[in-house]
Order: structure tokens, then sequence, then C-alpha cells
């Protein structure tokens, strides 16, 4: 109950927040808590569970066809008209030309796991990380421990013609692709990059060469603590291969995992001559704090049931017992390892950045050369356990980083499970600098049968504003603003009751992404999902309507693009909106304008070009003493370019 | 015989497999033994944190093991009463990292400061154990090629890799003054 009292103290809180920020809260009592559950055959097929939705409708839901359908539905990509879903059983592509009635296009059987999908240009790359997935794509699996039919590392597929894609290339790499992510350079169009992520098991060097299991301290080669960068040559990608292994986490735990200076070298010689007691971990010599070695004295004196301070005999005694000691702490001499391999990376080619979440860490990265990434920041929190990915935002000002703890098969949307736990966190960004913000987590208790944590989401392109649509699995897809980073608040929201009313079942949307004015879910057991978002007290047609001009050729939400938007009327009333929604400019300005905005509209070319010049002008000179004159000027900006 | 539901039942499980869940069961029930202790024995605020931490990820690890082995018409090891609890644990006491009945005497009566060094170094013999059961079972012919194995055993790994560094640092940077 203490819990409960907790969590709904936590979801007051939200409430408060949302009806200070905004005109219209959410409908009480939550619908999506307690919501009804469904049922699943043996094969895969459901029958539906009952639906909470607010300011968003669902347009479509498609299930995919048989080979299919029971298999996990994993992540997309995007390249035109089509949505690729990756499928535990190989990838399936829709055509999504008519949002509310996706068609099959094509599907591919290659069973592996995750399926991971990403495009570029006319090729298509996917993950894989398990043990069964087989070089041919074949089915059945690999018994054995080592096989030269194994392929764990990326495939590469041409699809040229969607219809018919062809399985080109493969990448092996030591520890397979739990995901993956595709590097731009802007300077390079002719190739492009892939990071590797996954932390599963390194593979054997007998199945593949040069693959090593061991600590750097014993293996500088370790296929460890490193991220393995693949460069692929778009017109040859059969020349795809692994130009860098990224040692991004050198360093990184305390104390440090090798590479003494010569000044530390000096330090530790100087504290051993006086007497420091020094422990050595791996190749690494460490001097004890203080409150490390007082305690210890104590106990051996305790032990020789001694009293008083310890002696020198009990200093002897303790530094003889000192590596028997470490190696029980550390294990084997390896020592505290750190972060080896990272979950995600969502890299921002338009500012030269990439986060990393990487086991317990989440990384800043330079990836200005984006074969070989740079670590120049890292954060850690108490409250994060397995950090799970990360998303900009446009102006690469704040960073979120997610947790999926419990791994995604869990369900941590309890009301027991507390709000900081399996959430997001969010950092500002500044001059390459991470600070805490505020934790986000889906505001709605789910119930034990549904898997539930932070997982896969992306930016909504609403100017002005930091709005994402994320996937929280069987929690549903929460849409939250988190413009004030210290306040995020939801403002829609998607939900189903679970996948089975009767036995914990895994499903849920596994990643929901903003492409091209519609908002696509990838349902692990319930097919593939799209929406449209609704204007309503929190976002407004206009706003929509803006986000709806932002359009790409193709989208891999993990290559983050830079919006930009074209200037529109739709953006300029945007802008106004916000301005009436945040009191930012005055009201009769905020009447003015929309009258005006909305004249100009109908006049011919040069009359239309001479109001809107004169409108500029008139918003420009009100600007000065508006709360958000800033917001003001940009939207004279936008007035005067106009056509 | 009931039939696995398709999503986790794609490829055949073999006998590792099952013995890796039956094991890891118990082993995650002496986790939260210890995990347990932390509320009565004068635990930090930061140890008191991790041992909830571990008892709701475990706990939850434990239900998801359990209904593989359903699913599967394996035996499962039923942890509801403290009894079958112990005899899990008894029955996976040759698991690598489980504590000896000597070490789990001296956890529970060690206090404060003492019981937070004690628990962090016990832990961690635990978790390093657990690594090791996923190393072996990836090391076993056919195992590991059932999806909602091979997910289990990296969770393992993953999450108990990221709490046994925090743990080394936690235990390096122990507070000495502390009672």
């Amino acid at each position: 109950m203490k819990h409960l009292a907790r969590l709904l103290l936590a979801t007051l809180a939200t409430a408060t927040i949302a009806s200070t920020a905004f005109a219209q809260g959410a409908p009480t009592p939550d619908p999506r808590v307690g919501l009804r559950g469904g049922t699943q055959a043996a094969n895969g097929a459901v029958t539906p569970a009952a639906e909470a939705a607010w300011n968003i409708r669902l347009l479509s839901n498609t299930m995919p066809p048989a080979p299919f359908m029971g298999q996990t539905n994993s992540d997309l990509a995007f390249t035109g008209k089509y949505v690729i879903q990756g499928n535990y059983a190989g990838p399936i592509v829709w055509d999504i030309s008519n949002p509310a009635h996706p068609v099959l296009t094509k599907t591919d059987l290659c069973p592996a796991s995750q399926n991971d999908v990403s495009v570029y240009k006319h090729l298509m790359i996917m993950s894989n990380e398990s043990n069964s997935g087989r070089l041919d794509c074949g089915g059945g699996g690999i018994s054995d421990t080592v096989s030269a039919e194994r392929l764990r590392g990326v495939r590469i597929f041409d699809i040229r013609d969607i219809n018919n894609p062809k399985y080109v290339a493969n990448v092996q790499t030591c520890r397979g692709s739990h995901t993956h992510t595709i590097v731009t350079d802007p300077k390079d169009p002719d190739n492009f990059y892939i990071y590797i992520s996954g932390q599963a098991g390194v593979r054997s060097p007998n199945e593949l060469a040069g693959c090593s299991n061991r600590p750097l301290s014993e293996d500088p080669g370790s296929s460890r603590f490193r991220i393995e960068v693949i460069k692929v040559p778009v017109a040859h990608p059969e020349q795809a291969a692994i130009v860098n292994s990224a040692r991004i986490f050198n360093d990184l735990a305390a104390p440090p995992e090798h590479g003494l200076g010569a000044d530390d070298l000096l330090e530790i010689e100087a504290a051993r001559r006086s007497g420091a007691f020094i422990a050595t971990i791996g190749s690494d010599q460490i001097v004890l704090p203080p409150q490390f070695v007082a305690p210890m004295l104590d106990s051996v004196v305790k032990a020789r049931n001694g009293t008083g301070a310890p002696t020198g005999a009990d200093s002897a005694a303790f530094r003889a017992y000192l590596p028997t000691l470490i190696a029980m702490l550390v294990g084997g001499g390896e020592g505290p390892s750190g972060p080896d391999q990272c979950h995600d990376i969502t890299v921002y080619p338009g500012i030269g950045l990439a986060g990393g979440a990487c086991g317990g860490y989440g990384l800043l990265l330079d990836i200005k050369n984006p074969a070989n990434p740079v670590r120049i920041g890292a954060v850690s929190d108490s409250n994060f356990s397995y950090w799970h990915s990360a998303t900009f935002n446009n102006d690469g000002t704040k960073l979120l980083f997610s947790d999926e703890w419990g791994g995604g098969g869990a369900p941590k949307c309890r009301a027991s499970d507390k709000p900081e736990w399996g959430a997001d966190a969010i950092f500002a960004l500044e001059n390459g600098k991470l600070t805490f913000k505020s934790y986000y987590k889906l505001p709605a208790a789910q119930t034990a049968f549904e898997n539930c944590v932070a997982h896969n989401g992306s930016l909504i392109p609403i100017p002005g504003r930091d709005v994402m649509v994320q996937a929280w699995y069987q929690g549903g897809i929460s849409v939250f603003d988190f413009t004030d980073a210290s306040h995020p608040t939801e403002i829609a929201y998607f939900d189903r009751g679970p996948v089975d009313s009767t036995r914990f079942t895994m499903g849920g949307s596994w990643s929901v992404y903003w492409y091209n004015g519609v908002i696509v879910s990838s349902e692990i057991a319930r097919g593939l999902d799209i929406f449209e978002l609704l204007p309503s007290a929190h976002i407004t047609q206009n706003e929509i309507d803006a986000a709806k001009t932002v359009r790409f050729e193709q989208l891999n939400v993990q290559n983050q693009p830079k919006f930009i938007w074209p200037t529109t009327f739709a953006l300029a009333r945007a802008y106004i909106d916000q301005l009436e929604r945040t009191k930012g400019f005055k009201a009769s300005m905020i009447t003015t304008t929309r009258a005006d905005l909305a004249r100009a509209e109908k006049l011919r070319p040069a009359a239309r070009k001479r109001a809107l010049v004169a409108l500029a002008a008139h918003i420009n000179r009100d600007a000065p003493g508006a709360p958000e004159h800033e917001k003001v000027h940009k939207l004279a900006t936008i007035v005067a370019a106009l056509r | 015989m009931r039939v696995a539901r398709a999503d986790s039942a794609r490829l055949p499980w073999t006998e590792a497999d099952a013995d890796f869940m039956t094991g890891m069961i118990g082993h995650h029930a002496q986790a939260i033994v210890m995990s347990r202790l932390v509320a009565t024995h004068g635990a930090s605020a930061p140890v008191q944190r991790l041992a909830a931490r571990i008892i709701n990820a475990q706990q939850d690890e434990i239900a998801l093991m359990q209904r593989w082995l359903r699913d599967r018409s394996q035996p499962v090891p039923d942890l509801s009463v403290p009894q079958a609890a112990m005899r899990g644990m008894d029955h996976a006491a040759h698991m690598p990292g489980m504590l000896t009945p000597v070490q789990l005497t001296d956890l529970g009566q060690a206090r404060g400061g003492e019981f937070d060094r004690k628990f962090l170094t016990y832990m961690l013999q635990h978790h390093r154990g657990a690594m090791v059961m996923v190393d072996k079972l990836f090391q076993t012919p056919g195992a590991g090629q059932d999806e909602a194995t091979f997910k289990i055993a990296n969770d393992v790994q993953a999450d108990q890799g990221t709490e046994i560094n925090r743990m080394t640092i936690m235990l390096l940077t122990l507070p000495g003054d502390r009672p």
C-alpha cells in the first residue's frame, strides 16, 4: 500500500504539472489502469484486449502472415512509402501509402534475433545476435557450439527491387549484433558506417578468428570493451568490413582498468614508500583509501581478540592477506571492468554527437570522424540498471536516456515499481556536459501480466517544442513533452490490456516512431499499428500540420535526422498557438496576427508579400515586451519569409 | 501435453536449457534471501537500494523461468513456501557462486558497516557465479538455441554484469566510519 500511495502521489504531481502547464488535463481515473485483457492462441492468433486512447487514434492494426505470426516483431525502418518491420522469422515489408490499410509487400524468411532493421539508400541492414542464426537464413538453428554455418553480426540486403530483396553480404562480429546504428558521414555519401551494439557472449576464436573473451589486462585485443565500426561502400556492399574496434570504454570505471601514466606510477611508488596499502588489480595498482583500510585493520585486531589501535604486526598481517582479499573482491584479479558493450547508440550526425546507452553508463561520443567515435562524457545513475537507448532533442541541448530494466521481458510498471526505475532520464546537454534534470516514466500502472519498461521512441517534429513518442511494451505508447526538461508531461497515449488475460505473455510496442505524418508502432504480438495524432489542448491542429511538413525519404531513428521545417503558414500558426498557450505574447497581438495571416493568405502573390512583410514588422515591434520575445521574433522571421 | 507458446518455442529446447532455468531459479532464490536481510541488519541506504533492486529484478526473473519450465511441462521449483525455497537452494547448492551455510550465517550475523561490506562481497561472489552459469550454458552443444533461453541468459549476464561493476565500486568506496 505504501508503494501504491507513493505512485498515486507521483501521478498526482504529474497531473498538477499538466493542469498548470495546459488548459485540459488527462481523463481521470486513468482508463489505462485495469484494461480488460485478450487471449492468444498457440499459433499466435490474438483476440483483442480492450483499448484506451487519449489524443491519438488507431488508424489500423494489421497482423503478419502465418509464418511470422506468433514470432516477435522487433524494430522498424522506413524507406519511401514502405515500412520494414523486423521479425524473429525475418523482415516484413509493408506499403503504408494508405495508413488505414497497410498492404503486405514482401516477407523473407530469415530466422534470427533480433532482426533489427535499418536502411541506407538501396541497402537494408539486419542484426543478428542469437546463436541460432544461420549464414544462409535457413531455419533449424545450429546446435554445435562452434560452427562455420553460424552468422552473428549483420546481414546486408539489396532492396532496389523491394519485391525481391537480395541477400548480398554479411559481416561477422565477435559478439553478434543485438542492435546496430547506421552512421552517415555528411562529407562522404559514397560510404556509410554501422556501429554494432550488444552484450551477448563472445564467440570462440575457433568460430571467428581473433575473438577473445579475456579481460583487457590479459589481452589488449579482447573483444570486450569495444564497439565494432563497419564501413560499407554503398556501391560495393560485398566489401563491407570492420574498420575499427573503438575502445570507447577505456578508463571509465573507477579504478581505471589499465594504462597508468608515468606520474601515476611515481605517485604509487611514493605512497608505497610511506607505508600505504596498495591493491594490485590486474595490471593496475590502486592506493587504498583510509576508509577502506581502517575497518580492515580493525577486523584484524578483532580477529586476534585484541582491542585498541592496530599494531605493526596487524598491518603486516593485513598486507599479507591483501592479495587474497582483492582476489576475492574482484574475482581472479580481473578487476572491476566497467561496461564492456553498449545496448544501443543513437547518432546525431547533424551535431557530430552520439549518445550511447552502455552497461550502467550513458556515454556522450564525438562522431565527427564516424570511423573513430571518441568518448567525451559519461553519466551514471544509481536508479538506472541497464541503459538501453538515447534520444537527442532537435536542438541538441538535451539528451534522454532510457533504462530497459529487466531486459524488456518483465512487468516493471506495476504500482509497486518505483517511478524512477525502468524510466527515462532527461539530461541537459551544454558544451559537452550532461546535467540530470528529471525522470519520465509511463504514469499509468500496468498489471503483472504485461511486460513494461522504457523502450524505443522518436521525436515528433512539433516546431518549437521537444515532443517524443515512446514505446513501453504492453504499457502501450506514450507521447510526452519535455521542452521543460525538469517537468516532462504526458500529452497523449494509447494502451491495450494484456495480450492474454490469464497469464503473462510477451507483447506490446517494441518501437514507435513518427514517420512523415503518422505514428507507426511494431507490436511484438499484435502486428503493425499505425496512429494519427489528434488535436487537443496540448497540441493544436496547426502544430500537427507543421509537423507533417517535415518529410524524409528514409528514416532510421537511431541515425537521428535534424528536423528543418519548411516555411509554411502552418508553421507560423503553430508558433502563434504556442504563444497563446504559454501566454508568451499579448492576447491582442495573437488575435491580430491570426487575422492578418488569414487575410494575407488569400491575397495574390505581390499583395500577399507586402502584407506579410508589414505583419512581420508589426510583430517585431511588439516583441521586446513579450514574455517569450525570442519565439515572437522567430514568428516574425517566418512570417516575413512566407510566400 | 501442453503446447508451448509459439513466441518462445520456435527451436527445440534441450536438457541443458531446462537445467539452466531450474538451477538459476534456486540461485536467484538465494540472492533474494540475502537481499531481504538488509532491512534488519543496519544496511546503508545505497546497499538497501541495491538490495531492493535485486529483489525486484530476480523475483520477476524467477517468475519468467518458472513459466518457461511450466510451458514445457518440466518440474517447476516452487519457492512460495520457505521450506521449498530452502530445498530449491539446496538443489542449486552446487551452482557456482552459491553461499555456503557458513557464509550465509556469517552474513546473517553482521550488522551495519560490517554487513554492508559482507553483503557486497558475498553478492559479488554470487553474481559472478551466475555469469559462470551463463558461460557454461552457451558452451553446451545445442543449448541457448531457444530464443527465450537466449534472452534470459543474456539479460542475467547484462544486468548482473552491470551490478558487479556497481558493487565493486561501492565496496571499494564504503565509508569506514560506520559502527
